[in-house]
């Protein structure tokens, strides 16, 4: 293979491979690897593929179509400012696996066989726990732990699926799939499972959280978003996803309406986004699957934005909690504006949230598809106020915590600049994103109808927020979720299961010993000393396993 | 002239070496000698590879003395396979065995073990090559006395309990095979696999050969330990010498697992054993079974050794998973998983001996910091549990994904999902190694731990190779494989 045609994503993991021995040049590299991947990304053209044999398998590592290009594109950007906001982070560790999982998301995009996807997928999966744990506490040790499982889980769904798929079709190409069979609902679900759909939701608010202050940020813009690219490449038109959006959209904000932890609420912004573009996907016409691409691109920027914020204002202050922090505006203005802009990108005119999202919504209206239209407008309204409103206001104004930090490092102030410009650039200029999508357009964001509606919903909202602003302070409790399920209860009941197993197995061996034992009393009259040598009896014991299979093996011989 | 007596060479070879080696009573010479004839025996079992697979079968007469009569060494490909595999493990054990047996065994025990070694070498070799199923039994017998005395040389007491009850459960397990042996030798006078496999039919629908079946399926089921009769195996390989648990936890069983396929496939007939007896479902839900419990078993377990050796457990089951569908790429994925699994454990318990030769324990709760003190030995480890996992780009991949394909060619998708779901279980017992080595603190006022010495290393950084070579080019093992389970399935090829 030339070095010309190495694909970008490896060209991102085997250069990540090499930044632990960078040293000092290594702000160069972290800024450099991404602008190279990015330039590769760009010099391919619509319809390069590269093919290769693997055992009996048909791989092709590279197929390059236009959605595909342009999630790759957002992920390299993405990998880029994500390095220069964490050129601070002392951890190189960090930023290797991160590296490494931006490269591995950058893979799937470009993929054109199930098998390279899933292959991508849990390279994903192992580095995106390394960057959960690069953070080393105790907590996020053991959320790395759950996340690492869930996505495990997932993965092993999505394997039996392709593999199921690939037994029934004979084919493994990646390509639009209808759900009918096994195999492509157990694909379906597999990706799924990385959406955070429910009921599996709770392990993206769990860990992204735990992860550390740039952590967060690389965590929020790859594992959803290629789900989201895979269930858009791969089961546009599933009707079923219109209602699993939905309802994903509507977790994220109540959630986090009770939630205290600044980077879990705007954890559970993320699961709100990602519903919108599942049910764009459900929904399936030109005009919403475009939708879905030009949200999800700017759904990363802005949420890596926010988190952005949120990170700066976890390295300064090294709190966390909305009612540990308040007034911080007067010290860190930079933080303060960008944490704003970020706020407002969320559906706010003028911003990119509103010429993306609102494609959305207009296609479940073109399709008469009035509930969906109808839960969705709210659930823009609703995230603005428990995701935008709420982070914003307790972090940044609020009532004076008294604390008094200093913006970030001039690096990571300028991370947060660059996606501040780019998310009010192309809510000035949509044509910008337009042109790059999949379909042609025909939507106009600003008719004077559509703003007006807009600006009046947002200002109501506003309005019932500071109204509600006595209920929403007291929420410091934790709140109960899926997860809870395997958290704690499964543990819970695990525990007298195998106990019952252990004194399954006990019984029946003391069982047979006695009747050995007093055969041996009676016939050799040898009172063998059992109690001393326990490892005898455990001996003899394992021999009942040996008499139970055996008449178990002849009984089936015999009667076969 | 000596090129034809090679198949006897691959076997006598290490056999007369062991005397030898008791002789020379001297440790560095013992070792020595050791690998001298491990590496013999390696380049005798490629190039019987290179034969076999160019010309065919090969069928070898012990002292001119024709089949049914005289004893017959009998190559094929599935055969062949094994002797590749337990001669490269050989190899690659005894490189490591040298530092890790000096620190582990007295000095004036060592060419003792270098003995039991070369004799538990040759049995197993034997076992593979032998197309006798009498001499079978006799190689099993040399395979596991010389294997009892090795697990019972450690210095840890443990290990002398661990022994003597592997002592006690492989001594039934062979004697059931010899009860087996005795009743078809009963109803067909044949002891010759090739020669049994034509009489049987005739004979097979009465008692005797019934009867003749559970006893060989239970007495092999025991010795390859498929749950629920594991229970000699987890202390056996906890206890013993670090280099003979490398050595038996890639070897004993799957040589076992061999002579299960022969029994089954080559003397019964795939027909009879899963259509007349109708055995699959029975072997698969034990399989299954097993592949849950002993990983779940594995969870709890505080000792890393013990840990694994609940794992290799889990992965019997994997193999006889594959093996009771009973079709081509069921047995294949079996078969490709035995060597697979060969590699993973004897790379995951050499990296145990790397840690045991520094620290003096194994377990988990010593281990905190590792990572950092012993990057390379570590890091060989996680590759290791990547790959028991099924990480793609590792073998266990290969493993799972054909495996995977036969459940599905079986029109069974839930065991197709239960195999990926049960290395859900293996992602928490090799985190919990992970978690403690790496992200543990290493405790305050140790000295300063070093890496393992550099023939420890090598030994596990070529299988750690192997694991990513086989995991990526997978091609040789699965032709190799699936022309194992086509010369299996399609009886003997005469």
């Amino acid at each position: 293979m030339m070095i010309s045609e190495i694909p970008p994503s490896l060209i991102l993991i085997l250069g990540a491979l090499i930044l632990p021995f960078s040293k000092k040049l290594r702000p160069l590299f972290v800024l450099g690897l991404p602008i190279l991947v990015l330039m590769k990304i760009w010099s391919l053209n619509i319809g390069d593929t590269i093919t290769m044999q693997a055992f009996d398998l048909n791989l092709i590592p590279l197929k390059v179509e236009v959605t595909g290009r342009l999630f790759a594109t957002i992920f390299a950007v993405m990998a880029f400012v994500g390095g220069l906001f964490a050129l601070n982070q002392k951890r190189t560790e960090e930023l290797v696996a991160a590296f490494i999982y931006a490269g591995s998301a950058i893979g799937v995009t470009l993929a054109g066989d199930l098998v390279t996807i899933f292959v991508f997928w849990e390279i994903m999966a192992v580095a995106s726990t390394l960057v959960i744990l690069s953070s080393s506490t105790k907590k996020s040790r053991k959320a790395a732990m759950r996340y690492l499982l869930v996505h495990i889980l997932g993965g092993c769904v999505l394997l039996s699926g392709i593999a199921m798929y690939a037994a029934d079709t004979g084919s493994i190409l990646f390509e639009n799939m209808t759900v009918n069979s096994v195999g492509t609902w157990l694909m379906l679900i597999g990706v799924l499972i990385n959406t955070a759909a429910p009921p599996l939701s709770a392990w993206l608010s769990d860990a992204y959280p735990e992860a550390s202050f740039s952590g967060t940020v690389f965590l929020s813009a790859f594992t959803t978003k290629t789900a989201v690219y895979v269930l858009l490449c791969g089961f546009a038109g599933t009707e079923i996803l219109i209602y699993v959006g939905l309802y994903m959209a509507f977790y994220g904000i109540i959630y986090a309406l009770l939630e205290n932890d600044m980077r879990r609420i705007l954890s559970y912004g993320i699961v709100n986004g990602v519903g919108f573009m599942v049910c764009g996907i459900g929904i399936g016409t030109e005009m919403a699957l475009n939708g879905v691409v030009a949200y999800a691109v700017v759904h990363i920027l802005y949420k890596a934005l926010l988190l952005m914020s949120a990170g700066s204002v976890l390295h300064m202050t090294g709190k966390r909690k909305c009612t540990e922090l308040g007034g911080l505006f007067q010290s860190m203005p930079v933080t303060t504006i960008c944490a704003v802009i970020g706020g407002l990108s969320i559906s706010f005119p003028f911003t990119a949230g509103f010429i993306s999202k609102s494609m959305i919504t207009q296609a479940a209206a073109d399709g008469h598809l009035s509930f969906a239209w109808f839960v969705l407008m709210i659930a823009s309204v609703g995230v603005f106020i428990s995701i935008g409103l709420k982070y914003v206001w307790f972090v940044f104004f609020q009532e004076d915590s008294g604390l008094r930090p200093k913006d970030p490092p001039l690096n990571m102030q300028i991370a947060m600049i660059l996606f501040s410009a780019i998310c009010i650039g192309l809510g000035i200029y949509p044509e910008l994103l337009y042109n790059m999508l999949p379909y042609a357009v025909d939507y106009e964001p600003y008719s004077v109808s559509h703003i007006i509606t807009m600006l009046q919903l947002l200002l109501f909202a506003g309005l019932s927020f500071f109204m509600l602003l006595p209920i929403m302070k007291r929420m410091l409790a934790m709140s109960l979720d899926f997860d809870w399920l395997y958290r704690f209860f499964i543990p819970k009941m695990a525990k007298p299961i195998i106990e019952a197993g252990d004194a399954l197995n006990i019984k029946v061996r003391a069982c047979f010993m006695s009747i050995l034992g007093s055969v041996i009393d009676n016939t050799v009259g040898y009172k063998a000393g059992r109690d001393s040598f326990t490892w005898i009896l455990r001996t003899c014991g394992s021999i009942v396993w040996i008499m139970v299979m055996l008449v178990m093996y002849l009984l089936m011989c015999y009667y076969a | 002239m000596l090129l034809s007596h090679l198949p006897a060479l691959q076997v006598v070879l290490p056999l007369i070496a062991a005397p030898i080696c008791l002789v020379l009573h001297h440790a560095r010479l013992a070792w020595a000698w050791a690998m001298l004839i491990s590496w013999s025996a390696f380049g005798i079992a490629l190039s019987l590879l290179n034969r076999v697979l160019s010309e065919g079968v090969i069928s070898y007469h012990i002292g001119k003395w024709a089949p049914p009569w005289g004893i017959e060494y009998r190559l094929d490909e599935a055969s062949v396979f094994m002797l590749v595999l337990v001669t490269t493990i050989g190899v690659v054990v005894t490189t490591f065995a040298k530092e890790s047996v000096e620190k582990e065994i007295v000095k004036e025990k060592i060419h003792l073990f270098y003995t039991c070694y070369l004799l538990c070498f040759a049995g197993l070799l034997g076992m593979s090559i032998t197309g006798d199923v009498f001499n079978i039994f006799v190689f099993l017998e040399i395979s596991s006395l010389s294997a009892y005395a090795l697990i019972s040389m450690s210095d840890d007491r443990r290990a002398l309990t661990a022994s003597f009850r592997y002592l006690v459960m492989g001594t039934v397990g062979a004697t059931f095979y010899i009860i087996g042996v005795g009743l078809i030798y009963m109803a067909t006078g044949s002891l010759n696999i090739a020669d049994l496999a034509v009489k049987l039919p005739a004979v097979a629908d009465t008692q005797t050969v019934r009867a003749a079946l559970a006893f060989l399926i239970v007495g092999l089921s025991l010795k390859l330990a498929l749950f629920p009769l594991h229970s000699w195996l987890p202390n056996a390989y906890a206890y013993a010498p670090s280099a003979v648990s490398a050595f038996i936890a890639a070897t004993a069983t799957k040589v076992a697992v061999y002579v299960m396929l022969r029994v089954i496939f080559t003397i019964f007939g795939v027909s009879y054993v899963f259509g007349t007896m109708n055995l699959g479902p029975a072997i698969l839900s034990l399989a299954i079974m097993g592949m849950f419990a002993a990983s779940a078993m594995a969870i709890s377990q505080k000792n890393v050794k013990r840990l694994l050796a609940y794992s290799s457990i889990a992965q019997i089951g994997y193999i006889m998973l594959g093996i009771s569908f009973a079709t081509v790429t069921g047995l294949s994925g079996g078969i490709v998983h035995l060597f697979n699994h060969a590699l993973i454990k004897c790379c995951l318990f050499m990296v145990m001996g790397c840690v045991f030769f520094r620290i003096n324990s194994t377990d988990i709760k010593d281990m905190a910091g590792l990572g950092k003190r012993m990057p390379f030995t570590m890091a060989a480890f996680v590759i290791g549990g990547l790959s028991l996992i099924g990480v793609p780009s590792t073998v266990g991949f290969i493993s799972k994904w054909y495996l995977m394909q036969a459940a599905f060619e079986a029109g069974s998708w839930v065991i197709a999902i239960m195999i990926p779901l049960s290395s859900l279980l293996a992602v928490v017992y090799i985190w919990r190694v992970v978690e403690v080595a790496y992200f543990s603190p290493s405790p305050d006022g140790e000295t300063a731990i070093k890496e393992a010495p550099v023939s420890m290393q090598i030994p596990i950084w070529v299988m750690v190779a192997g694991i990513f070579y086989f995991g990526i080019n997978a091609e040789f093992t699965l032709d190799v494989a699936r022309r194992a389970a086509e010369s299996l399935l399609g009886g003997i090829v005469l």
